[in-house]
């Protein structure tokens, strides 16, 4: 029997979370040890999936298949495909980075580092599933460690509503998904949760055309799409550091991810008619977020409306139905993913040194903080789509699917996003990291060396894959020809 | 007359229960307080081994149901209904023991024994004189455990306001099943659906409102029992005054069995349809009965959850709460179907642990504290972690989050629901869900985020209570985990409740 | 030997981006050594541009030394470079001037390393427009050149530079937007980004595309690209980021500014407007022409009015640049014919030489500055006594800069107005006046600064132009010379891709 390694990837943090658990409370570094080695292996194995995966034979690979519930047709499926395998390898570097950068945190590291743990099993859960239920089991899994670690180390002022209304918005998005997928289980009369059997289970039109809305809308508020997006800025601002990393980093591509999986190849026909919308709203998704970012005066809210802007760029993405806007869409999840980590670390280690976030009262930190400058200013021209960098290779293929699909009007409008994203990035650079520092900010120290590798890391990630894009895309574009084949069939 | 010993195997909890009832009642005489606290193990402990031999012998042989001269059904609803009663009463003994007055008292272990017995025959009955006689055999020592804490004001009015109450409300189905013996010349339950029908040919629609009418008395007491709105409103005020281990048993066990009766009678007499055809009697009355139970599962959960978001005592909240969930199980109930009636049962068997779990953690607060209100549980996380968890694990199964039983029942009976085409009570479900979260949140939010002064003196945890939140954790986590086993016990008891 | 010989282009492209990460290694302290290492390392693509030039064929028709790997499959773009007689002068030019910049930044005293790295990363973002044959690769290095040059205002500029770092690159960025657009279109609908094949399928496109005719969306494509360009050459109007971004930066920012940067803007309308839009071209030629004009003359009067020595060199190059589109317009009007391939010479050799005297001009009021630490011209007054050998450098570019015959100024102008006169008649006739103006601001310039009573407070504060900045502007001046009495060396070069640009309407 081959060797499990996609239930190794997802179960490691769980038995890990469960061994920090156990530790006692004064044995901080223990815990922090523990935490990163379960990171790392994960992050490794991911690695090692991502190279072994071939991509000329496609489809589901590393698949495991174990009976759970037979009855109903539930079962412990699961397998990675083009589209999962890169945001597999995005959730380990993410979830290491998250740790590096937890390093300080005083506050009952024990329980911070087991609610992390668990937040990465179930987010690697989702990414690895092939069974609708366990998808939705490893999706539900997150809402405790997401309120927890909102509400008791986010900033003090907004935790607790931030964190309130992150959970109760997703958590209502996800019953709504939930309400959707068992009314796909009954009509298939199939009687199984099994994706790849859905597949082929060719739902009726009509049914499609009522369901599709809810599956794929309830999935979507995770990924922030317009207007149920106001959850992100506030959670993610108030969120501690690494929070708010993994939260838009990788928890909003599980949205968009579920989306994708459980809406647009299971119920094609309803995308087809549906897509006009989540164009729509995926276009006021990358302006509006952009417009309102421009306007915000805490550094952590600009980060967090950008959020938004990107991700609508997915949505457009999907909304084309085209190979270059799913390919987009995929690379722009991975890209974005690294994009938004970073930025939101560089955050957090201003704040943790200057006390405030108030663009006004920040200014001239590239002198203290270079190493973070630069990973922040890289980030921000992955953001603007500058070519070199991996942005670019990602908007780039959305707008051409737009383009051959969809009225160009929407591209014409989206491309203004760049121009805002431009506008907003360089004033936040210019006034935070250059300019003159306040004397408030003269004590202000520099990172430290986990700082430095996490940001050194992430900023090659981007600007290798923005240089070679040839290390993804064929893994990407393997993925997406399934989807595309999915959709063709009732064209 | 001889007798088939094998009919035996039919009453076995009812016969353990006897028997350790018996050695209680000698060992109280026997022991001086405060010794009479080993009774409590004897009391889990003998529990424990009925429950073995139950699982073991007393599963129910094909072709025999109607046991006893027709006043028992020995079936898997019965089987797994009993086994969850027997099983709570094992918790509840342990949660008890070290509950100051309660748990030193013998008197104590031997009502709960007598309401497990009562409510063994409840989910077995088969006969309304035997139903009606369960009922009350569960009820009266219910009472009185309520009440226990004679020096307390608040315990003694909650023992009386559950008697009035109950009292009340039992009348009401007691005239019923008058009325249902008056129609039908029958007191069997499962043949009064027959009968009825018979009726319905010959007289047509006043057979319907008849039916109908005398089944709204029964769900009455019923209701009652299971603490469905609109007859919930005893719950508050009697789980915050009671023992909060009695509390605990009651917000459990005690709504199994009336939920048990509540499906036993539902699916017997006048099963719930969405659509049915005229020409029948269920046909005709099916929906109206779909349309009570939803307007009353809808009643639940809307008024448990909007009420429990603004409490302020711990014990209200979990009443409230427990409201809610009876309205999340009638929904699998209202559905109808197999798949409904088993996740329902499924629900049970989660909520069994799960809230008692939660009243015992809130049993051992309350007296280290010396208070149950919420704002007490600040700064418990630092105070103590594990106990923390416990409650992290019970809320969040309570409110329907994975890897915890409550998001699979919650799952099953959504599932059940929309199987059904009952879509807008799914949508009314889930919206309740998100309500009922945000409370359980704020509970975890104070005992993780806020701080208190005697955050660093630790928690003495007694072994029996350990061992007891031990068991209902690992049953929270098995039964949102490896569900297989539970559910198929539910499959095959919701099964037997469809054949007549 | 081999390997040089078949990726010369690669080599000349990334050698800047392997020295600026060599500088990055070195110590931030050793300033002096960072200066020269640089200054080293920006000599070899200058060698190597030289071999490229020395074994270029100039009657060779098409792209010579090309190199094509596929880089991004999905899209079908690859990289995909390679040269002809009007980007090879535009490489040489890119090339000298980077090490002679670096030289004249010698005397920038902070932050020495990070102003060399972007130094360094700039001339790759600027060397891969004018190699590129692959659209995707074209926008890639076109906006790679941008971030480097926003930070070198931006970071070691004048008072001002904030404000006119980021006009600069909003600006641009916004008017790369369209351009953006119109490559993933253009790619969508051809199926391919590669200009090669571009230039033969996508002028002949018919048909409906998007629910509108061919036509328009060409149309509409056509001037995506050049607002573009226009924005970056710049053509009045779209020119008023050019003098805040000049005057701000620093001096070897602006030599490079007005010597490369504008020169991407004339090249995109060579490479890529005439060749894929010639109808819409030759329907809107008379607008270009009209727009040239008011470059011209308004970029004259613009000069003469200035105080500032640096804004009025800045504003000469609006107008300079100016004759390089009425050339392009000439040229796009008057398809195949013979005075659209003087036109065309024209504007090629005129952006040739502008690059060398206009970052000549730029160094040598950087020169003055560093030395009285005003642009006045007003606080300047007979200074020729003081420093006589800067008076007589200054004096030789100047007439260089203005179009002194014999020197490399004259002669473009020259073809430009050749070859547009039969076209254009009316706009070039405005033109001339617009070169008297041009006349004008150079010599009030001139007098202002060296002649005249003497201003009194500069005696004995006034260092004479040293060594290290006679290197810079010697070879700059040794070209215009050269250039300006023998043209042909370079003509022969351009002349044939003109022709074969022209011919391949």
């Amino acid at each position: 029997m081959a060797f499990p390694i996609l239930s190794v990837i997802v179960l490691t943090p769980l038995v890990a979370g469960l061994i920090i658990l156990l530790i006692p409370r004064e044995r901080k570094t223990e815990v922090r040890v523990t935490a990163l080695a379960a990171a790392i292996l994960s992050l490794v194995l991911s690695i090692w999936v991502y190279f072994a995966y071939q991509v000329s034979a496609g489809g589901y690979q590393f698949i495991e298949k174990a009976d759970w519930l037979p009855f109903l047709g539930i079962s412990y499926h699961m397998g990675v495909d083009g589209i999962s395998v890169p945001l597999v390898l995005l959730t380990g570097i993410v979830v290491v980075a998250g740790v590096l950068i937890s390093w300080g945190v005083e506050d009952r590291p024990r329980e911070y580092y087991a609610f992390m743990m668990f937040l990465a099993t179930s987010i690697f859960g989702v990414f690895v599933s092939l069974d609708l239920f366990q998808l939705f089991f490893f999706f539900e899994i997150a809402v405790f460690p997401k309120y927890l670690m909102i509400a008791v180390w986010g900033s003090p002022q907004t935790r607790e509503y931030g964190a309130m209304k992150l959970t109760l918005y997703l958590f209502l998005g996800s019953v709504i998904a939930l309400i959707g997928v068992l009314a796909m289980y009954f009509a298939s009369g199939l009687r199984t949760f099994d994706m790849i059997a859905l597949e082929k289970a060719n739902f009726a039109p009509g049914f499609q055309y009522i369901w599709f809305p809810a599956v794929f809308f309830g999935f979507a508020i995770l990924g922030g799409i317009f207007p149920f997006h106001s959850w992100a800025p506030d959670g993610h601002v108030a969120a501690p550091t690494a929070i708010s990393m993994l939260l838009a980093g990788v928890e909003m591509k599980v949205g968009a991810f579920g989306a994708l999986r459980a809406a647009i190849m299971l119920l094609p026909q309803g995308a087809h008619d549906w897509v006009w919308l989540i164009l729509l709203l995926g276009t006021i998704n990358v302006v509006y977020g952009a417009f309102i970012a421009m306007i915000q005066t805490d550094f952590k809210y600009v980060i967090g409306f950008s959020s938004v802007s990107h991700m609508g760029l997915v949505m457009m993405g999907f909304a084309t139905l085209s190979r270059e806007g799913f390919l987009g869409a995929g690379m722009q999840m991975f890209s974005h993913g690294v994009m938004t980590a970073l930025f939101f670390a560089v955050v957090g280690m201003v704040y943790d040194r200057a006390h405030t976030r108030e663009i006004s009262r920040l200014g001239g930190l590239f002198r203290k903080m270079p190493w973070a400058a630069i990973g922040f200013i890289i980030a921000g021209f992955v953001s603007m789509g500058m070519p070199g960098f991996s942005g670019f290779v990602a908007e780039f293929p959305v707008f051409m699917g737009v383009w051959r699909s969809q009225p160009p009007i929407y591209a014409i409008i989206a491309v203004l996003g760049i121009l805002l994203t431009a506008a907003y990035i360089l004033r936040v650079v210019s006034r935070v990291f250059f300019g003159d520092a306040p004397v408030e900010l003269a004590g202000v120290s520099d990172v430290t060396v986990l700082d430095k590798v996490a940001v050194s890391g992430l900023a090659t990630i981007m600007i290798v894959l923005g240089l070679f894009p040839i290390l993804m895309t064929p893994m990407v574009q393997s993925g997406v020809d399934h989807i595309v084949y999915l959709l063709g069939v009732i064209k | 007359m001889s007798v088939d010993p094998i009919l035996f195997l039919a009453i076995l909890p009812e016969i353990g229960l006897v028997i350790l009832g018996g050695l209680v009642l000698l060992l109280d005489l026997v022991l001086k307080q405060p010794a009479q606290r080993w009774l409590g193990w004897v009391t889990a402990i003998g529990l424990w081994v009925i429950l073995a031999v139950h699982l073991v012998f007393g599963a129910p042989h094909p072709g025999l149901t109607e046991v006893w001269g027709g006043m028992l059904r020995w079936d898997w609803m019965a089987y797994v209904f009993q086994g969850i009663f027997l099983l709570g009463a094992s918790l509840t003994a342990l949660f008890g023991m070290d509950w100051d007055v309660l748990g030193q008292r013998g008197e104590f272990y031997l009502l709960a024994l007598a309401a497990t017995m009562g409510m063994c025959l409840m989910a077995a009955s088969a006969d309304l004189v035997m139903l009606f006689l369960a009922i009350e055999t569960t009820s009266i020592p219910l009472y009185a455990l309520s009440g226990f804490l004679v020096r307390d004001y608040k315990s003694t009015e909650s023992g009386f306001k559950y008697m009035l109450y109950g009292a009340t409300t039992s009348a009401v189905m007691l005239y019923g099943f008058s009325l249902i013996y008056g129609f039908t010349g029958t007191t069997r339950i499962y043949g009064v659906a027959e009968i009825f029908q018979e009726m319905f040919t010959r007289q047509g629609s006043a057979a319907v409102y008849a039916l109908l009418g005398i089944m709204l008395l029964v769900l009455v007491g019923v209701s009652f029992k299971a603490s469905a709105a609109p007859f919930h409103f005893w719950a508050p005020d009697v789980y915050e005054g009671a023992p909060t281990p009695v509390a605990g048993f009651l917000s459990t066990a005690s709504k199994a069995a009336g939920f048990a009766v509540l499906m036993r009678f539902v699916i017997a007499v006048l099963p719930p349809t969405v659509m049915g055809d005229a020409s029948s009697l269920v046909g005709r009355a099916g929906p109206y009965m779909t349309a009570v139970l939803a307007l009353i599962a809808t009643l639940s959960m809307i008024i448990g959850n909007v009420l429990a978001l603004t409490q302020k005592n711990i014990k209200r909240l979990l009443a409230y709460s427990s409201i809610a969930q009876a309205g999340y199980i009638l929904i699998g109930v209202t559905a109808g179907s197999s798949l409904g009636q088993a996740g329902a049962i499924f629900y049970l068997g989660a909520y069994l642990v799960t809230n008692l779990a939660a009243f015992g953690i809130v049993s051992i607060v309350g007296r280290v504290v010396c208070s149950d209100e919420i704002s007490a549980y600040a700064g418990l996380s630092r105070r103590s972690p594990g106990l923390a968890l416990g409650l992290l694990a019970a809320f969040l199964s309570l409110g329907g989050i994975p890897p915890f039983g409550g998001f699979v029942g919650k799952v099953l009976v959504f599932a059940a629901a929309i199987d059904a085409r009952l879509y807008w009570l799914a949508i009314l479900g889930i919206i309740n869900s998100v309500v009922g979260l945000y409370y359980y949140l704020t509970v975890l939010k104070t005992v993780y985020l806020y701080r208190s002064q005697e955050e660093d003196s630790p928690l003495r945890l007694t072994r029996p209570w350990v061992i007891a939140l031990a068991a209902c954790v690992v049953g929270i986590l098995l039964t949102g985990t490896f569900f297989g086993p539970l559910y198929q016990w539910s499959q095959a008891a919701a099964a037997a409740l469809f054949s007549f | 030997m081999d390997f040089a010989a078949n990726h010369l282009l690669s080599i000349i492209l990334f050698s800047p981006t392997v020295a600026a990460l060599i500088v990055l290694c070195l110590p931030r302290e050793e300033e002096n050594l960072i200066r020269w290492v640089s200054l080293a390392a920006s000599l070899v693509p200058l060698g190597f541009s030289i071999a490229l030039w020395a074994n270029f064929q100039p009657g060779q028709a098409g792209f010579q030394f090309q190199e094509k790997i596929i880089w991004y499959p999905p899209l079908n773009s690859s990289y995909h470079l390679g040269v002809d007689g009007i980007s090879l002068p535009m490489v040489l030019l890119t090339t000298l001037l980077t090490p002679l910049s670096l030289l004249a930044s010698f005397s920038i005293q902070e932050r020495v390393k990070p102003y060399m790295v972007l130094f360094l990363l700039l001339e790759t973002g600027l060397l891969g427009v004018f190699m590129a044959l692959d659209l995707v690769i074209f926008f890639v290095f076109w906006e790679i050149g941008l971030v480097p040059m926003y930070f070198l205002i931006n970071q070691w500029g004048g008072a001002n530079r904030g404000y006119a770092s980021l006009k600069f690159i909003l600006y641009t960025i916004a008017g790369s937007l369209g351009l953006l657009l119109a490559i993933q279109m253009i790619g969508v609908v051809s199926g391919t980004f590669d200009l090669l094949d571009l230039f033969k399928t996508w002028p002949s496109l018919q048909g409906t595309l998007f629910g509108l005719p061919a036509e328009t969306v060409k149309t509409i494509a056509f001037w995506a690209f050049v607002i573009a360009f226009a924005i970056k050459v710049p053509i009045w109007p779209f020119h008023t980021w050019l003098p805040d971004a000049h005057t701000e930066a620093p001096t070897a920012g602006s030599m490079i500014l007005a010597g490369v940067l504008l020169k991407l803007g004339g090249y995109g309308f060579l490479r890529l407007v005439l060749p894929l839009y010639p109808a819409e071209a030759h329907a809107y030629a008379g607008w270009l022409a009209f727009l040239a004009t008011m470059a011209i003359i308004f970029g004259a009067l613009g000069a003469a009015g200035q105080s500032d020595f640096k804004r009025l060199v800045a504003y000469a190059s609006i107008n300079h640049m100016g004759f390089v589109v009425l050339g392009i317009a000439a040229a796009a009007y008057a398809a195949g014919t013979q005075n659209a391939v003087l036109a065309l010479n024209g504007a090629v050799l005129q952006m040739f030489s502008h690059g060398l005297t206009a970052a000549g001009m730029f160094f040598l009021v950087g020169v003055i500055y560093e030395r009285t630490h005003t642009r006045d011209l007003n606080a300047y007054g007979g200074l020729f006594t003081l420093v006589p050998v800067y008076g007589g450098i200054l004096i030789f570019t100047a007439m260089a800069w203005l179009g002194l015959p014999g020197l490399s100024g004259f002669v473009p102008e020259f073809l430009v107005v050749r070859g547009a006169w039969p076209v254009f008649t009316l706009a070039t006739a405005l033109s001339m006046i617009g070169l008297l103006f041009t006349g004008v601001y150079a010599l009030i310039a001139i007098r202002q600064v060296l002649h005249g009573p003497l201003n009194e407070r500069w005696v004995g504060h006034l260092g004479e132009i040293n060594l290290r900045e006679i290197m810079v502007i010697s070879p700059l001046m040794v070209l215009m010379l050269i250039t300006g009495v023998w043209p042909a060396w370079i003509l022969d070069v351009i002349n044939h891709a003109a022709g074969a640009l022209s011919g391949l309407f």
